[in-house]
Protein backbone atom coordinates (compact mmCIF):
# COMPACT_ATOMS: atom_id res chain seq x y z
CA UNK A 1 0.00 0.00 0.00
CA UNK A 2 1.22 3.81 -0.62
CA UNK A 3 2.42 5.05 2.50
CA UNK A 4 0.51 8.93 1.05
CA UNK A 5 -3.46 9.06 2.14
CA UNK A 6 -5.33 8.33 -1.69
CA UNK A 7 -6.75 11.16 -3.43
CA UNK A 8 -10.75 12.01 -3.36
CA UNK A 9 -12.60 13.99 -5.89
CA UNK A 10 -15.10 16.34 -4.08
CA UNK A 11 -18.63 17.30 -4.86
CA UNK A 12 -20.94 19.81 -3.35
CA UNK A 13 -24.80 20.42 -3.19
CA UNK A 14 -24.53 24.13 -2.85
CA UNK A 15 -28.30 24.06 -1.81
CA UNK A 16 -31.54 22.09 -1.91
CA UNK A 17 -32.80 22.08 -5.14
CA UNK A 18 -29.72 22.36 -7.13
CA UNK A 19 -27.25 19.41 -7.94
CA UNK A 20 -23.91 18.30 -6.48
CA UNK A 21 -21.19 19.89 -8.42
CA UNK A 22 -17.17 19.63 -8.49
CA UNK A 23 -15.41 22.00 -6.57
CA UNK A 24 -11.36 20.39 -5.98
CA UNK A 25 -10.07 17.26 -4.67
CA UNK A 26 -8.35 16.16 -1.47
CA UNK A 27 -6.27 13.88 0.31
CA UNK A 28 -7.19 11.31 3.10
CA UNK A 29 -7.18 7.88 4.55
CA UNK A 30 -10.44 6.79 3.89
CA UNK A 31 -14.17 8.07 2.69
CA UNK A 32 -15.19 9.30 6.39
CA UNK A 33 -11.82 10.93 6.65
CA UNK A 34 -12.56 12.65 3.29
CA UNK A 35 -16.13 13.85 4.01
CA UNK A 36 -14.63 15.26 7.10
CA UNK A 37 -12.27 17.27 5.19
CA UNK A 38 -14.00 18.27 2.97
CA UNK A 39 -16.49 19.88 4.96
CA UNK A 40 -13.76 21.58 6.73
CA UNK A 41 -11.79 22.74 3.29
CA UNK A 42 -14.78 23.25 0.95
CA UNK A 43 -17.95 24.36 3.00
CA UNK A 44 -16.22 26.91 5.92
CA UNK A 45 -18.63 29.31 4.71
CA UNK A 46 -22.09 27.32 4.50
CA UNK A 47 -21.20 26.75 0.79
CA UNK A 48 -23.19 23.30 1.16
CA UNK A 49 -25.83 21.27 2.32
CA UNK A 50 -24.75 17.73 0.87
CA UNK A 51 -20.75 16.54 -0.04
CA UNK A 52 -20.21 13.25 -1.95
CA UNK A 53 -16.58 12.37 -1.86
CA UNK A 54 -15.11 9.41 -4.71
CA UNK A 55 -12.01 8.26 -4.80
CA UNK A 56 -10.16 10.17 -7.51
CA UNK A 57 -8.78 6.61 -9.20
CA UNK A 58 -12.75 5.27 -9.57
CA UNK A 59 -13.61 8.26 -12.04
CA UNK A 60 -13.20 7.29 -15.83
CA UNK A 61 -12.89 10.56 -17.77
CA UNK A 62 -13.67 11.19 -21.51
CA UNK A 63 -10.70 11.79 -23.27
CA UNK A 64 -10.45 15.32 -25.12
CA UNK A 65 -8.28 13.52 -27.57
CA UNK A 66 -11.55 11.93 -28.65
CA UNK A 67 -13.76 15.19 -28.45
CA UNK A 68 -14.56 15.14 -31.85
CA UNK A 69 -15.40 11.73 -32.58
CA UNK A 70 -16.72 10.97 -29.35
CA UNK A 71 -19.63 13.84 -29.34
CA UNK A 72 -20.02 14.48 -33.28
CA UNK A 73 -23.07 11.48 -33.39
CA UNK A 74 -24.89 14.48 -31.78
CA UNK A 75 -23.51 17.41 -34.23
CA UNK A 76 -25.94 15.83 -37.37
CA UNK A 77 -29.11 15.26 -35.43
CA UNK A 78 -30.87 19.09 -35.61
CA UNK A 79 -34.17 17.55 -35.61
CA UNK A 80 -33.72 16.92 -31.85
CA UNK A 81 -33.75 19.89 -31.45
CA UNK A 82 -37.34 22.30 -31.34
CA UNK A 83 -36.44 25.02 -33.86
CA UNK A 84 -35.84 22.59 -36.55
CA UNK A 85 -40.02 22.38 -37.05
CA UNK A 86 -41.76 24.96 -39.26
CA UNK A 87 -44.81 25.54 -37.69
CA UNK A 88 -47.70 27.99 -39.13
CA UNK A 89 -48.25 30.72 -37.26
CA UNK A 90 -51.48 30.72 -36.70
CA UNK A 91 -50.97 27.14 -34.40
CA UNK A 92 -50.54 28.98 -31.03
CA UNK A 93 -48.72 26.96 -27.57
CA UNK A 94 -46.78 24.80 -29.27
CA UNK B 1 -6.52 18.60 -28.63
CA UNK B 2 -3.26 19.31 -31.02
CA UNK B 3 -0.56 21.94 -30.37
CA UNK B 4 -2.95 23.73 -32.61
CA UNK B 5 -5.91 24.16 -30.86
CA UNK B 6 -3.83 24.67 -27.65
CA UNK B 7 -2.73 28.05 -29.48
CA UNK B 8 -6.11 28.63 -30.42
CA UNK B 9 -7.98 28.26 -27.37
CA UNK B 10 -4.95 30.41 -25.78
CA UNK B 11 -6.11 33.56 -28.58
CA UNK B 12 -9.59 33.02 -28.18
CA UNK B 13 -9.28 33.47 -23.81
CA UNK B 14 -10.60 29.85 -23.70
CA UNK B 15 -9.63 28.42 -20.69
CA UNK B 16 -7.35 25.32 -20.72
CA UNK B 17 -8.18 22.00 -18.96
CA UNK B 18 -5.83 19.26 -17.39
CA UNK B 19 -6.83 16.64 -20.30
CA UNK B 20 -5.91 18.70 -23.07
CA UNK B 21 -3.07 18.98 -24.99
CA UNK B 22 -0.15 21.80 -23.62
CA UNK B 23 3.06 22.57 -24.34
CA UNK B 24 5.18 21.02 -21.86
CA UNK B 25 6.80 24.11 -21.02
CA UNK B 26 3.54 25.58 -20.43
CA UNK B 27 2.52 22.11 -18.01
CA UNK B 28 5.84 23.14 -16.25
CA UNK B 29 5.51 26.70 -15.55
CA UNK B 30 2.04 26.40 -14.01
CA UNK B 31 3.34 23.34 -11.73
CA UNK B 32 6.30 25.66 -10.38
CA UNK B 33 4.08 29.15 -9.93
CA UNK B 34 1.13 26.74 -8.43
CA UNK B 35 3.24 25.16 -6.27
CA UNK B 36 4.98 28.35 -5.08
CA UNK B 37 1.70 29.92 -4.72
CA UNK B 38 0.28 26.44 -2.70
CA UNK B 39 3.56 26.56 -0.03
CA UNK B 40 3.10 30.51 0.38
CA UNK B 41 -0.15 30.11 1.78
CA UNK B 42 0.86 27.50 3.83
CA UNK B 43 4.28 28.90 5.24
CA UNK B 44 2.20 32.33 5.91
CA UNK B 45 0.41 30.78 8.34
CA UNK B 46 3.66 30.59 10.46
CA UNK B 47 3.99 34.42 10.77
CA UNK B 48 0.18 35.39 12.08
CA UNK B 49 -0.08 31.78 13.93
CA UNK B 50 2.67 33.06 15.96
CA UNK B 51 0.01 35.42 17.45
CA UNK B 52 -3.14 32.96 18.17
CA UNK B 53 -2.26 32.16 21.59
CA UNK B 54 -1.60 36.49 22.36
CA UNK B 55 -4.17 37.62 20.49
CA UNK B 56 -5.57 40.55 22.57
CA UNK B 57 -9.31 39.26 22.76
CA UNK B 58 -11.64 36.73 22.44
CA UNK B 59 -12.83 38.30 19.64
CA UNK B 60 -9.49 38.99 17.70
CA UNK B 61 -8.48 35.18 18.30
CA UNK B 62 -11.65 33.77 16.91
CA UNK B 63 -11.07 36.09 13.64
CA UNK B 64 -7.51 35.18 13.47
CA UNK B 65 -7.65 31.37 13.87
CA UNK B 66 -10.43 31.56 11.06
CA UNK B 67 -7.90 33.58 8.84
CA UNK B 68 -5.27 31.11 9.21
CA UNK B 69 -7.40 28.25 8.86
CA UNK B 70 -8.18 29.84 5.02
CA UNK B 71 -4.05 30.07 4.42
CA UNK B 72 -4.19 26.39 5.18
CA UNK B 73 -7.19 25.68 3.04
CA UNK B 74 -5.66 28.07 0.18
CA UNK B 75 -2.57 25.65 0.48
CA UNK B 76 -4.78 23.06 0.08
CA UNK B 77 -7.15 24.23 -2.87
CA UNK B 78 -3.34 24.90 -4.71
CA UNK B 79 -2.09 21.70 -4.15
CA UNK B 80 -5.23 20.27 -5.51
CA UNK B 81 -4.94 22.33 -9.05
CA UNK B 82 -1.18 21.68 -8.97
CA UNK B 83 -2.12 17.44 -8.98
CA UNK B 84 -4.24 18.28 -11.88
CA UNK B 85 -1.40 19.19 -14.26
CA UNK B 86 0.52 15.66 -12.79
CA UNK B 87 2.27 16.79 -10.00
CA UNK B 88 2.03 14.41 -7.07
CA UNK B 89 1.42 15.98 -3.59
CA UNK B 90 3.99 13.99 -1.50
CA UNK B 91 6.91 15.43 -4.29
CA UNK B 92 5.67 19.20 -3.89
CA UNK B 93 5.92 18.80 -0.10
CA UNK B 94 9.57 17.60 -0.90
CA UNK B 95 10.17 19.94 -2.95
CA UNK B 96 9.49 22.88 -0.73
CA UNK B 97 11.28 21.07 2.26
CA UNK B 98 13.89 20.64 0.67
CA UNK B 99 14.25 24.15 -1.05
CA UNK B 100 13.63 23.27 -4.30
CA UNK B 101 11.09 25.73 -4.98
CA UNK B 102 10.33 28.47 -3.06
CA UNK B 103 7.46 30.48 -1.33
CA UNK B 104 6.84 33.68 -1.08
CA UNK B 105 9.57 35.90 0.35
CA UNK B 106 7.28 37.72 2.52
CA UNK B 107 7.02 35.15 5.30
CA UNK B 108 10.90 35.29 6.05
CA UNK B 109 10.09 38.34 7.82
CA UNK B 110 9.02 38.25 11.67
CA UNK B 111 5.72 39.41 12.94
CA UNK B 112 7.49 41.11 15.72
CA UNK B 113 4.20 42.81 17.54
CA UNK B 114 0.61 42.29 17.90
CA UNK B 115 0.23 44.97 15.05
CA UNK B 116 1.79 43.01 12.53
CA UNK B 117 -0.95 40.95 12.29
CA UNK B 118 -2.85 43.91 11.52
CA UNK B 119 0.17 45.22 8.79
CA UNK B 120 0.28 41.67 7.75
CA UNK B 121 -3.75 41.83 6.91
CA UNK B 122 -3.98 45.10 5.26
CA UNK B 123 -0.48 45.11 3.19
CA UNK B 124 0.10 41.47 2.72
CA UNK B 125 -3.34 40.53 2.02
CA UNK B 126 -3.69 43.27 -0.02
CA UNK B 127 -1.36 42.84 -2.36
CA UNK B 128 -1.61 39.25 -2.50
CA UNK B 129 -5.20 39.94 -3.67
CA UNK B 130 -3.92 42.32 -6.22
CA UNK B 131 -1.92 39.93 -7.67
CA UNK B 132 -5.02 36.87 -7.15
CA UNK B 133 -7.86 38.91 -8.54
CA UNK B 134 -5.89 38.88 -12.39
CA UNK B 135 -5.04 35.44 -11.50
CA UNK B 136 -8.56 34.67 -11.76
CA UNK B 137 -8.42 34.78 -15.48
CA UNK B 138 -5.52 32.52 -15.94
CA UNK B 139 -5.67 30.68 -18.88
CA UNK B 140 -5.23 27.25 -16.65
CA UNK B 141 -8.97 26.09 -15.74
CA UNK B 142 -8.07 24.81 -12.28
CA UNK B 143 -6.34 27.43 -10.93
CA UNK B 144 -8.45 29.98 -12.31
CA UNK B 145 -11.19 28.43 -10.50
CA UNK B 146 -9.15 27.89 -7.11
CA UNK B 147 -8.42 31.45 -7.46
CA UNK B 148 -12.04 32.53 -7.61
CA UNK B 149 -12.45 31.00 -4.65
CA UNK B 150 -9.48 32.76 -2.39
CA UNK B 151 -10.28 35.86 -4.00
CA UNK B 152 -13.94 35.58 -1.84
CA UNK B 153 -12.20 34.67 1.32
CA UNK B 154 -9.25 37.29 1.08
CA UNK B 155 -11.69 40.06 1.21
CA UNK B 156 -12.10 39.93 4.73
CA UNK B 157 -8.37 38.77 5.35
CA UNK B 158 -7.26 42.09 4.39
CA UNK B 159 -10.46 44.35 6.52
CA UNK B 160 -9.87 42.44 9.40
CA UNK B 161 -6.28 43.67 8.91
CA UNK B 162 -7.18 47.02 8.41
CA UNK B 163 -9.98 46.88 11.33
CA UNK B 164 -7.58 45.80 13.81
CA UNK B 165 -4.81 48.16 12.56
CA UNK B 166 -7.07 51.30 12.33
CA UNK B 167 -8.13 50.26 16.45
CA UNK B 168 -4.48 50.37 17.01
CA UNK B 169 -4.22 53.72 14.96
CA UNK B 170 -6.66 55.48 16.99
CA UNK B 171 -5.83 53.88 20.61
CA UNK B 172 -3.26 55.07 22.76
CA UNK B 173 -0.07 56.65 21.48
CA UNK B 174 1.59 53.63 22.54
CA UNK B 175 -0.60 51.43 20.35
CA UNK B 176 -0.79 54.35 17.63
CA UNK B 177 3.25 53.85 17.89
CA UNK B 178 3.29 49.92 17.56
CA UNK B 179 0.99 49.88 14.36
CA UNK B 180 3.01 53.06 12.76
CA UNK B 181 6.08 50.49 13.54
CA UNK B 182 4.36 47.72 11.95
CA UNK B 183 3.74 49.54 8.66
CA UNK B 184 7.14 50.72 9.01
CA UNK B 185 8.67 47.52 8.57
CA UNK B 186 5.45 45.85 6.57
CA UNK B 187 5.47 48.21 3.43
CA UNK B 188 8.67 47.21 1.16
CA UNK B 189 8.40 43.31 1.48
CA UNK B 190 5.17 44.14 0.65
CA UNK B 191 5.69 46.10 -2.62
CA UNK B 192 8.44 43.28 -3.77
CA UNK B 193 6.04 40.18 -3.52
CA UNK B 194 4.86 41.73 -6.85
CA UNK B 195 8.78 40.09 -8.04
CA UNK B 196 11.38 42.09 -10.13
CA UNK B 197 10.66 44.90 -12.51
CA UNK B 198 9.47 44.07 -15.71
CA UNK B 199 12.84 44.26 -17.44
CA UNK B 200 14.27 42.22 -14.86
CA UNK B 201 11.46 39.46 -14.44
CA UNK B 202 13.13 36.35 -17.01
CA UNK B 203 9.78 34.21 -16.97
CA UNK B 204 6.92 37.33 -17.55
CA UNK B 205 7.05 37.42 -21.70
CA UNK B 206 5.94 34.05 -22.17
CA UNK B 207 3.93 33.93 -19.10
CA UNK B 208 1.89 36.65 -20.61
CA UNK B 209 1.58 35.13 -24.06
CA UNK B 210 0.47 32.04 -22.25
CA UNK B 211 -2.13 34.13 -20.57
CA UNK B 212 -1.01 32.83 -17.04
CA UNK B 213 -0.11 36.49 -15.98
CA UNK B 214 -2.73 39.12 -17.37
CA UNK B 215 -0.80 41.81 -16.01
CA UNK B 216 2.80 42.83 -15.59
CA UNK B 217 4.71 42.80 -12.04
CA UNK B 218 5.16 46.62 -12.52
CA UNK B 219 1.52 47.18 -13.31
CA UNK B 220 0.19 45.10 -10.35
CA UNK B 221 2.84 47.14 -8.00
CA UNK B 222 1.59 50.13 -8.82
CA UNK B 223 -1.69 49.16 -8.67
CA UNK B 224 -1.33 48.00 -5.16
CA UNK B 225 0.00 51.51 -3.99
CA UNK B 226 -2.73 53.56 -5.67
CA UNK B 227 -5.03 52.24 -3.86
CA UNK B 228 -2.99 51.61 -0.67
CA UNK B 229 -1.82 55.30 -0.07
CA UNK B 230 -5.52 56.91 0.38
CA UNK B 231 -5.83 53.59 2.82
CA UNK B 232 -2.99 54.81 4.95
CA UNK B 233 -4.50 58.60 4.91
CA UNK B 234 -7.65 56.85 6.54
CA UNK B 235 -5.45 54.62 8.72
CA UNK B 236 -3.51 58.29 9.55
CA UNK B 237 -0.57 56.00 9.39
CA UNK B 238 2.29 56.80 6.94
CA UNK B 239 3.73 54.83 4.58
CA UNK B 240 7.62 54.83 4.73
CA UNK B 241 9.23 56.52 1.66
CA UNK B 242 9.54 60.13 1.44
CA UNK B 243 9.48 60.29 -2.28
CA UNK B 244 5.79 58.69 -2.64
CA UNK B 245 3.47 61.77 -4.00
CA UNK B 246 0.68 61.52 -6.57
CA UNK B 247 1.84 62.06 -9.84
CA UNK B 248 -1.33 64.15 -11.77
CA UNK B 249 0.83 63.98 -14.93
CA UNK B 250 1.01 60.01 -15.05
CA UNK B 251 -2.21 59.42 -12.53
CA UNK B 252 -0.17 57.57 -10.27
CA UNK B 253 1.72 57.78 -7.04
CA UNK B 254 5.48 57.95 -7.71
CA UNK B 255 7.48 55.82 -5.10
CA UNK B 256 10.78 55.47 -3.63
CA UNK B 257 13.63 52.51 -5.61
CA UNK B 258 12.95 49.53 -4.06
CA UNK B 259 16.04 47.54 -2.44
CA UNK B 260 16.33 44.85 -4.91
CA UNK B 261 19.53 43.31 -3.27
CA UNK B 262 17.69 42.63 -0.27
CA UNK B 263 14.83 41.23 -1.92
CA UNK B 264 17.36 38.62 -3.91
CA UNK B 265 19.10 38.45 -0.39
CA UNK B 266 16.09 37.04 1.04
CA UNK B 267 15.22 34.70 -2.05
CA UNK B 268 18.45 32.98 -1.62
CA UNK B 269 17.67 32.52 1.88
CA UNK B 270 19.01 34.77 3.68
CA UNK B 271 16.41 36.53 5.18
CA UNK B 272 15.30 37.00 9.11
CA UNK B 273 13.12 34.21 9.07
CA UNK B 274 14.17 31.54 6.24
CA UNK B 275 15.73 28.80 8.32
CA UNK B 276 13.14 28.97 10.92
CA UNK B 277 10.44 28.97 8.97
CA UNK B 278 12.02 25.71 7.11
CA UNK B 279 12.43 24.10 10.21
CA UNK B 280 8.96 24.37 11.73
CA UNK B 281 7.40 23.27 8.80
CA UNK B 282 9.60 20.21 8.35
CA UNK B 283 9.23 19.70 11.89
CA UNK B 284 5.44 19.78 11.91
CA UNK B 285 5.59 17.04 8.42
CA UNK B 286 7.91 15.17 10.08
CA UNK B 287 5.70 15.26 13.38
CA UNK B 288 2.57 14.83 11.89
CA UNK B 289 3.79 11.30 9.54
CA UNK B 290 2.70 8.67 12.71
CA UNK B 291 -0.81 10.45 12.60
CA UNK B 292 -0.74 9.71 8.77
CA UNK B 293 0.55 6.17 8.93
CA UNK B 294 -1.79 5.34 11.73
CA UNK B 295 -4.82 6.94 9.67
CA UNK B 296 -3.85 4.99 6.94
CA UNK B 297 -3.57 1.13 8.57
CA UNK B 298 -6.97 2.34 10.88
CA UNK B 299 -8.66 2.21 6.99
CA UNK B 300 -6.74 -0.57 5.71
CA UNK B 301 -8.38 -2.29 9.42
CA UNK B 302 -11.59 -1.46 8.85
CA UNK B 303 -11.90 -2.82 5.30
CA UNK B 304 -10.04 -5.96 5.94
CA UNK B 305 -12.87 -6.50 8.68
CA UNK B 306 -15.43 -5.33 6.25
CA UNK B 307 -16.45 -1.65 8.05
CA UNK B 308 -14.99 0.13 5.59
CA UNK B 309 -17.04 2.31 3.44
CA UNK B 310 -19.15 0.23 0.57
CA UNK B 311 -20.24 3.05 -1.31
CA UNK B 312 -23.76 3.01 -3.28
CA UNK B 313 -25.64 5.30 -4.88
CA UNK B 314 -25.05 8.09 -2.66
CA UNK B 315 -28.38 10.36 -2.87
CA UNK B 316 -29.95 7.19 -1.53
CA UNK B 317 -27.92 7.60 2.06
CA UNK B 318 -28.34 11.36 1.76
CA UNK B 319 -31.98 10.41 2.20
CA UNK B 320 -31.90 8.34 5.32
CA UNK B 321 -29.62 10.68 7.02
Amino acid sequence: MSREWPLWEIFVRGRRGLSHVHVGSLHAADAQMALRNARDLYTRRQEGVSIWVVPASAIMASSPEEKDPFFDPAADKIYRHPTFYTIPSEARHL
Amino acid sequence: MSEERFGQAIAADQRIEPRDWMPEAYRATLIRQIAQHAHSEIIGMQPEGNWITRAPSLRRKAILIAKVQDEAGHGLYLYSACETLGADRADLLDMLHSGRQKYSTIFNYPSLTWADVGAIGWLVDGAAITNQVALCRCSYGPYARAMVRICKEESFHQRQGFESLNALAHGTPGQREMAQDAVNRWWWPSLMMFGPQDDKSPHSAQSMEWRIKRHSNDELRQKFIDMTVPQAEVLGLRLPDPELRWNPARGHYDFGAIDWAEFRRVVSGDGPCNRQRMEHRVAAHDGGRWVREAALAYAAKLRQRGNGHHGGRPDQEEAVA
